[in-house]
């Protein structure tokens, strides 16, 4: 799915009179169809809310959004998102939650059934379809998070920190299987991320968002050739990108920081 | 500590034995009045008269009522929470007359229940309603109320529109609340029943023990109040294995 998007603007209203809160200002950029890209930016920058206006669940103040040439009119099945949070349904069991999507974009529950298998088997959880979410941990809730949103087959996949708050390990694992999984679906997909690392492992392209509001500061290619291990990360190309992008993040936090300190004085 | 409480248990069947002992004996040796405190074999010989005499009839009835009223509330109560608790609109629209109704000590509306409806069944279903669906409508409505907003988010990428959120995550979610409305709405329902059939009816539980007690015989009196009391206890059970039954998911 391709995506244009062209001065993008959000605020969300504030309380009573007290004006606005500019999320984002004027974010501008494209993604051509079937491209991993990764948006970084410090806590606060709006990532979250320029996937939730790409999954239709935030309406644009200002600007336009295309997603194949269209502008955004809600929520559809061609779009799904993985949220920060597992979001599971705590009654429904893994097969019963991986088939959640499907069910709501009205395919029967046999023919989901069936799709959902395939998926908890790519990543991972064969053996655990009857399995209650308590049961889980949270790194196996995540990817039942995963399975559920890519059985839906979108065309644009988005992603936000999915893995936040899972320990280094499981994170490289999950990010490997995220690479390993995308090799084969291929779809496109925006992944939201506050690490480096992570970034630059999974892009084919990073956008570097600057501090609330949040503006387009950098867009950096990432030209490894996949599939791409975690032997990857060690080496001294990656850690060359690794610099240039902390070169940027440190000055855009510094600036932040200012403003910040500025904001008080005023 | 497992040992512990087997022993406990043990303990309580003994001390049993020796209440119900005492409360057989004290009477014999003619240290309490049995006109007072009937004993256990005069109110087992009480039960064998009464269900000789047709107290099967009472019991049905008062099973009749109490089975419609607890019907009637559970319908009501849950489709009615679903809805103040779903749609803002009905609730301004509704709740304040819930909450004052609740406040209102529903006893006192029985004479009047019994003026409207008659002294037969009708009055008492009535009782049993009012006692048990506001329990109900109140943990349902809050059970809707507090819905993961994650969730419906989640259900909104999906596309899902407002009747899908409801059907898939408002129902499940509120499973927990019906139940824990139910285990107190059954209690106060056979409150409900007893108390209509006290006042004023032509058959029942309560009636029967309404008519012994005018007649002074206490033993039968304890015979209704017993049968009552095991009734709500094997409710009470029921209860907590339907919800052992619906949360597997959480133990």
């Amino acid at each position: 799915m391709k995506i244009q998007i062209d001065k993008l603007d959000v605020d969300y209203p504030l309380r009573k009179d007290r004006g606005s809160l500019k999320a984002l200002q004027g974010v501008t950029f494209g993604v051509q169809d079937g491209r991993f890209v990764c948006v970084i930016g410090p806590s606060g920058c709006g990532k979250t809310t320029l996937l939730k206006v790409l999954a239709g669940l935030e309406k644009p103040s200002r600007g336009t959004v295309l997603l194949d040439n269209a502008p955004i009119s809600g929520p559809s099945a061609g779009r799904a998102m993985v949220f920060q949070s597992p979001s599971l349904l705590p009654w429904r069991t893994v097969l019963m939650n991986v088939i959640y999507g499907l069910e709501i974009q009205g395919h029967s529950r046999s023919a989901a059934r069936g799709m959902a298998r395939e998926y908890i088997e790519l990543v991972g959880l064969r053996g655990f379809e009857n399995s209650y979410p308590r049961e889980l941990s949270g790194g196996m809730q995540q990817r039942v998070n995963l399975a559920r949103a890519l059985v839906t087959s979108p065309r644009l996949l988005l992603m936000d920190e999915p893995f936040v708050g899972m320990d280094p390990q499981m994170r490289n694992y999950m990010q490997s299987e995220v690479e390993r999984i995308w090799e084969r679906t291929r779809q496109t997909t925006i992944f939201v991320t506050h690490l480096m690392e992570e970034a630059i492992f999974l892009a084919d392209e990073i956008i570097v968002l600057s501090a609330r509001p949040g503006r387009v500061r950098m867009v950096l290619p990432v030209e490894f050739q996949r599939p791409r291990t975690s032997e990857l990360k060690r080496s001294p190309e990656f850690h060359r990108l690794e610099d240039e992008l902390r070169e940027v993040m440190d000055r855009e936090f510094l600036e932040a920081m200012r403003e910040a300190v500025h904001g008080v004085v005023a | 500590m497992r040992r512990h409480a087997g022993r406990g248990r043990l303990l309580a069947v003994v001390l049993l034995l020796i209440l119900v002992g005492l409360w057989e004996l004290l009477p014999a040796i003619g240290l309490a009045d049995p006109f007072f405190t009937s004993s256990p074999s005069r109110i087992i010989a009480a039960a064998r008269w009464l269900f000789a005499h047709g107290f099967w009839k009472d019991i049905t009835v008062s099973l009749v009522e109490y089975g419609w009223g607890m019907l009637w509330a559970i319908i009501i109560g849950v489709v009615l929470g679903w809805g103040l608790g779903w749609y803002g609109m009905v609730a301004g629209l509704v709740e304040p007359y819930i909450t004052v109704l609740n406040a209102a000590p529903r006893v006192a509306l029985l004479p009047l229940l019994i003026l409207w409806l008659g002294i037969g069944i009708e009055s008492k279903i009535a009782a049993v309603f009012l006692g048990a669906f506001f329990p109900i409508v109140f943990t349902v409505m809050k059970g809707v109320r507090t819905v993961d907003g994650s969730l419906i988010q989640l259900a909104r990428s999906f596309g899902a529109r407002d009747l899908r959120i409801f059907t898939t995550l408002a129902i499940p979610s509120t499973v927990p609340f019906i139940v824990a409305g139910l285990q107190i709405a059954v209690g106060r329902g056979l409150v409900g029943v007893v108390i209509g059939e006290l006042l004023a009816a032509q058959a029942g539980v309560g009636h029967m023990i309404a008519l012994a007690a005018s007649s002074f015989q206490t033993d039968r009196v304890f015979v209704g109040l017993l049968l009552l009391t095991v009734f709500g206890y094997l409710v009470t059970e029921v209860i907590k294995i339907i919800e052992r039954r619906l949360e597997n998911w959480r133990a």
